[in-house]
């Protein structure tokens, strides 16, 4: 069981954003929870690339055991579009504010009706 | 996990950012545990300084206080659980953490562990897999930040009146920040010194054009929110950057356009030059290049964005209690 | 000469992490923004300093040394500024520190 701790963490992780996308009415926490989950994501990947007694992938001398290089990759293009959506996410928001005058989930479904 | 459940639990959304940021700079930190160094450099930058940053200008924007939740949030909990439950099913299974013999090193990764120096020459293995062996995944990616601040630009366009009451208000800033005006300006060459390095280092250590571009833009955001938008845009006009946004996307793509010229495929960086050792280099040296051009330009172009509709906010606030005097 | 060396780096982390940790606990109990504000600063750069040196004790490449260098500097130049920064917003917008009660009184009898 031990060696399952890291993804644990994960899966703890994942679910407080997941909560926090679902339940909380205000629309910038809604992007807090949302940015918890990704990270979340990130640390399942890396932890999933490491090799034991290996070192980063930057070849050096007399170091035969690399931690895997691919997955790395893949997160470090994840981080920089996540942080590109939140963008996105946030002028939304801004722009929800300047129509309804609120940015509380219920309120403006509330105004809708 | 004790930060992630703080940021459930606070009402106050300046304090989720610190919060935010808090939990950014702690997963990076992780990261360097984990022996992924690159990915730690980026999320450090990105995760703990600019998706911070970004939160409090939208914050400022639109309040501090989140209202009482009206209903106690039973279904939601118990969605929660039981998906944890499945997840913590799905788990079991899978093998121990950091075997190396686990399905996932055995397959594609020796390849390019082994013969990535042969092939290519750098000893950054990630860079080399991001910029050469993955480039059109990498492409795909830049194009999307690009699209994200095009999107940005097309939400938050403010126009641009009361041009002359801005520099009213910039003289009286200049004697209550005296020490981090100072402290701002000395260490201004540094920082965009050190994004130069990370930009072209990385083919050796941790950087790459992303680090890079976001630490440019930081340093420029720093100066912009000390000395106001105004003298920022006499350097960074919104044209310029603009361009400079679309020059790396387009720079990108010539790359590979230009492989396919001289007889290789897309994105084939060995018909570059005489001998494909260099020709990978000069490859990977041109994308990069575009890739920290794209990634700095647009996130100086959110923050322009942002601070120009927050500062015409706060302008028509002050009118409008002028007004009312 | 190499274990002296050990030593004394290894003293500066400890009591560097010590610092650090004490700073902690200040900035949990005083009760006032700007004590709080004290504690955090002062104990992290001195902190952060401590253990850089301990970590340039021990380093062997004089490039390892250079970087620790150019980090300690920068540590020193922006942490007492941040802090600078945040006290003097503070009293700008009005929050007050909580002077004590005996020395309004020997002024108010003068």
């Amino acid at each position: 069981m031990m060696g399952h701790f890291n993804s644990a963490v994960v899966i703890i992780l994942m679910m407080v954003g997941l909560y926090i996308v679902i339940a909380q009415g205000n629309l910038i926490k809604k992007l807090v929870g949302l940015t918890l989950f990704q990270t979340s994501v990130f640390i399942f990947y890396i932890s999933m690339a490491n090799v034991e007694g290996g070192t980063a992938p930057i070849l050096a001398q007399g170091i035969t055991l690399y931690s895997n290089p691919l997955p790395h990759a893949l997160i470090l293009t994840a981080i920089v579009v996540g942080i590109a959506t939140t963008a996105v996410g946030l002028s939304l928001v801004v722009r929800i504010k300047a129509a309804y005058g609120c940015i509380e989930e219920d309120e403006i479904e509330a105004s809708e009706n | 996990m004790a930060v992630a459940i703080a940021i459930v639990r606070t009402r106050d959304l300046f304090a989720v950012t610190m919060l935010l940021s808090i939990y950014g700079l702690l997963s990076a930190s992780f990261f360097v545990t984990l022996d992924a160094v690159d990915v730690a450099f980026t999320e450090a930058a990105v995760g703990a300084g600019i998706s911070g940053l970004l939160m409090l200008v939208a914050i400022s924007m639109t309040g501090r206080k989140e209202a009482k939740p009206k209903r106690k949030p039973f279904i939601a909990l118990l969605v929660v659980s039981l998906t944890a439950g499945l997840l913590f099913y799905g788990i079991s299974d899978t093998p121990d953490f950091a075997l190396a013999d686990a399905p996932i090193h055995n397959h594609v990764a020796p390849r390019y562990i082994q013969d990535s120096m042969a092939e290519i020459g750098i000893p950054n293995i990630v860079t080399s897999v991001l910029a050469s062996y993955r480039a059109f995944d990498t492409f795909g990616e830049v194009v999307v930040i690009f699209t994200a601040g095009m999107g940005v630009i097309a939400l938050l366009s403010a126009s641009s009146e009361n041009t002359q009451s801005k520099k009213a208000a910039e003289n009286t800033l200049d004697q209550q920040h005296l020490v981090i005006r100072v402290v701002t300006k000395i260490l201004f060459p540094f920082i965009l010194l050190f994004a130069l390095y990370v930009q072209f280092h990385g083919d050796f250590g941790p950087g790459g054009g992303f680090q890079a571009g976001v630490i440019f833009a930081a340093a420029v955001i720093l100066y912009t929110m000390l000395f106001g938008l105004s003298k920022a845009t006499k350097v960074f006009s919104q044209s310029l950057v603009q361009f400079v946004a679309a020059a790396g996307v387009l720079l990108y793509a010539s790359v590979g356009i230009a492989t396919l010229l001289l007889g290789g495929r897309f994105f084939d960086y060995n018909a570059l030059a005489q001998t494909p050792v260099a020709g990978q280099h000069i490859g990977i040296l041109v994308i990069e290049l575009g890739v920290g051009c794209t990634v700095a330009a647009v996130m100086m172009i959110i923050f322009f964005s942002f601070h120009e509709l927050a500062e015409q906010e706060r302008q028509a606030n002050k009118d409008k209690n002028r007004e009312s005097l | 000469m190499d274990t002296l060396i050990n030593y004394v780096s290894g003293f500066c982390l400890c009591v560097g992490a010590l610092i650090c940790v004490s700073g902690a606990v200040g900035v949990n109990r005083f009760n006032d923004f700007y004590t709080r504000m004290h504690a955090a600063s002062v104990t992290d750069t001195l902190g952060a300093v401590l253990i850089l040196i301990g970590l340039m004790l021990i380093s062997e490449q004089l490039i390892v040394i250079a970087k620790l260098m150019i980090i300690l500097l920068l540590g020193l130049i922006v942490g007492p500024t941040t802090s600078h920064v945040l006290a003097k917003s503070a009293l700008k917008n009005g929050l007050k520190p909580i002077l004590s009660d005996k020395r309004s009184d020997d002024i108010s009898k003068n």
